[in-house]
């Protein structure tokens, strides 16, 4: 059986009354690559905030490499954020910065590295999402899915372990988004990296997904291929991928 | 007439009681600040840097104001002196008002109204486009990086504009002064200086710390905690001016009063 780098048990969040994660349990192990799916609403974003602890959980327990992150004081929580990347929605680049700066921003404030260690890895991570000419542009002189390339050439410059990607292709077009999935593929195979994913998109899913599960009421739902859950008898997932499987059948 | 009673005290019963809890959220920021303010690592650079933008921003604006404000005050009273006799009075009346109460206050307000709208528009914009969450992932203490930094950029920068605005409002009152009388630029200086003593200087520049650390650490509140996307943004910024300022004219009132009471012999 392969080691767990992300395990949590019996989780729960509340927003005043608003019960959004209910007992919610999973296991990622080494170099899988998990799709949480979900109708909006549905805390699939507040799961992953929860993992980062950008947000704290009302009860339950979340070990990354078999460490309580609840546990932890800010100090370690920062030695553990080091080996985890997080796409936002939005990519989350920093206005007021270039794009070499966005890049050069975590390891400046975490990593003793040279100039020139911190140049090549620039490069390569700007190299790896094809974007080595917008190295001096700022984040408004970018369009959406450049934004998105250089929000994940940031998230893996440090090298993390494991990757959080929150809506990785919203907002972007099919053929920028098939892009942007392939990409994720790719550098996932390069840097060896495990990772979860958050998204609507089912093409997304295929391309990066071995397995998923689909969150409703606060609960997970439903866990599988991406395969089962497509062809799956069930009502609640028929209704889910009916309007997601139409829109890719168009696209492929 | 329940009824039109409830629907005019409910929004201002709901506008206190959500100003207070600004309040109260604006204390433990502040308590946050003092803790965090000592802890490593110590952003020089940033500081510096926010110090030179912030002061440079609002350096012509403070000026002009200061400016007009001494030529305005000086014009309005000239004549109120020159009516019971005492015209020799007005350099030092003009320079004690000015040292006091005008120049820290006037530059304080307008400090505010430049600088607590933009840390509250620029911090909040952050928050909402997830800018905080990723140097928070990252592994930095933005509170530390953003807050800390500009908190303190502004307490330190407001003290020296107030001093260039206090220099620039007496040269307005001085031209104010020799466009209807004969008096030269060192008679006007010699009677400020002999009019303004020590005890009306340091508190009235001491003060400024307290004014500069509520403009920032307002619109770094407010910003840090926007929600509700550009809306809130929004609000961040038009809230802080208000606060801030409101603060400003609290605190000023207390100060005086703490002044008069440490310095007895100030009259």
């Amino acid at each position: 059986m392969l080691d767990s780098v992300v395990r949590i048990n019996d989780l729960h969040k509340s927003f005043d009354d608003l019960v959004v994660l209910d007992g919610v349990s999973l296991n990622v192990e080494v170099g899988q690559n998990m799709v949480v799916f979900g109708r909006s609403g549905t805390g699939k974003s507040v799961l992953l905030k929860c993992l980062m602890r950008l947000m704290l959980p009302d009860s339950g327990e979340i070990f990354i490499q078999n460490i309580n992150v609840l546990n932890l004081d800010g100090k370690e929580l920062n030695e553990l954020r080091k080996d985890i990347g997080f796409l936002f929605q939005g990519s989350a680049l920093y206005d007021s910065m270039t794009v070499r700066e966005n890049l050069e921003f975590p390891l400046i404030r975490n990593f003793n590295l040279e100039q020139d260690e911190m140049n090549k890895r620039v490069h390569r991570v700007l190299e790896a999402v094809d974007l080595t000419e917008a190295i001096d542009k700022m984040p408004s002189e970018l369009s959406g899915g450049m934004r998105k390339r250089i929000g994940l050439a940031r998230s893996i410059i440090t090298e993390p372990k494991l990757m959080l990607y929150d809506e990785p292709t919203t907002g972007l077009d099919p053929i920028t988004s098939k892009e942007i999935s392939t990409l994720i593929v790719d550098l996932q195979n390069a840097f060896k990296m495990t990772s979860i994913i958050v998204t609507h998109d089912v093409l997304c899913a295929k391309i990066i997904a071995d397995c998923a599960i689909v969150l409703d009421d606060g609960h997970i739902v439903h866990e599988g291929t991406i395969e089962e859950l497509l062809t799956a008898e069930d009502p609640f997932l028929k209704n889910f991928f009916s309007d997601e499987v139409i829109k890719n059948n168009g696209r492929n | 007439m329940q009824l039109q009673n409830d629907k005019i005290f409910a929004p201002t019963q709901q506008r206190l009681i959500s100003f207070f809890d600004t309040l109260a959220g604006l204390f433990i920021f502040s308590i946050r600040f003092f803790k965090e303010i000592f802890l490593p690592p110590y952003e020089v650079v940033e500081i510096r840097k926010h110090m030179i933008e912030l002061g440079m921003k609002t350096l012509p604006i403070v000026g002009v104001t200061g400016f007009i404000i001494g030529l305005v005050m000086t014009m309005q009273l000239q004549p109120v002196l020159q009516r019971f006799g005492a015209e020799a009075f007005l350099p030092g009346s003009i320079g004690i008002t000015i040292v006091r109460e005008l120049g820290p206050v006037i530059t304080a307000l307008i400090f505010a109204g430049r600088v607590s709208s933009g840390i509250g528009a620029e911090l909040g914009s952050m928050r909402v486009t997830e800018q905080i969450d990723a140097m928070e992932v990252s592994g930095v203490n933005p509170f530390r990086l953003l807050v800390v930094t500009r908190v303190f950029a502004t307490t330190f920068i407001l003290p020296i504009l107030t001093v260039y605005v206090i220099f620039i409002s007496l040269i307005g009152s001085y031209i104010a002064v020799v466009l209807v009388q004969n008096m030269t630029w060192e008679y006007f200086i010699g009677r400020i200086i002999f009019s303004v003593e020590f005890a009306d200087a340091v508190p009235g520049i001491l003060k400024t710390f307290v004014f500069g650390f509520i403009i920032g650490i307002v619109g770094a509140y407010l910003g840090f905690n926007a929600k509700n996307g550009t809306e809130g943004v929004g609000r961040a910024s038009t809230t802080s001016v208000v606060i801030s300022s409101l603060l400003i004219l609290i605190f000023d009132m207390v100060l005086v009063k703490l002044t008069l009471w440490l310095w007895p012999n100030v009259r």
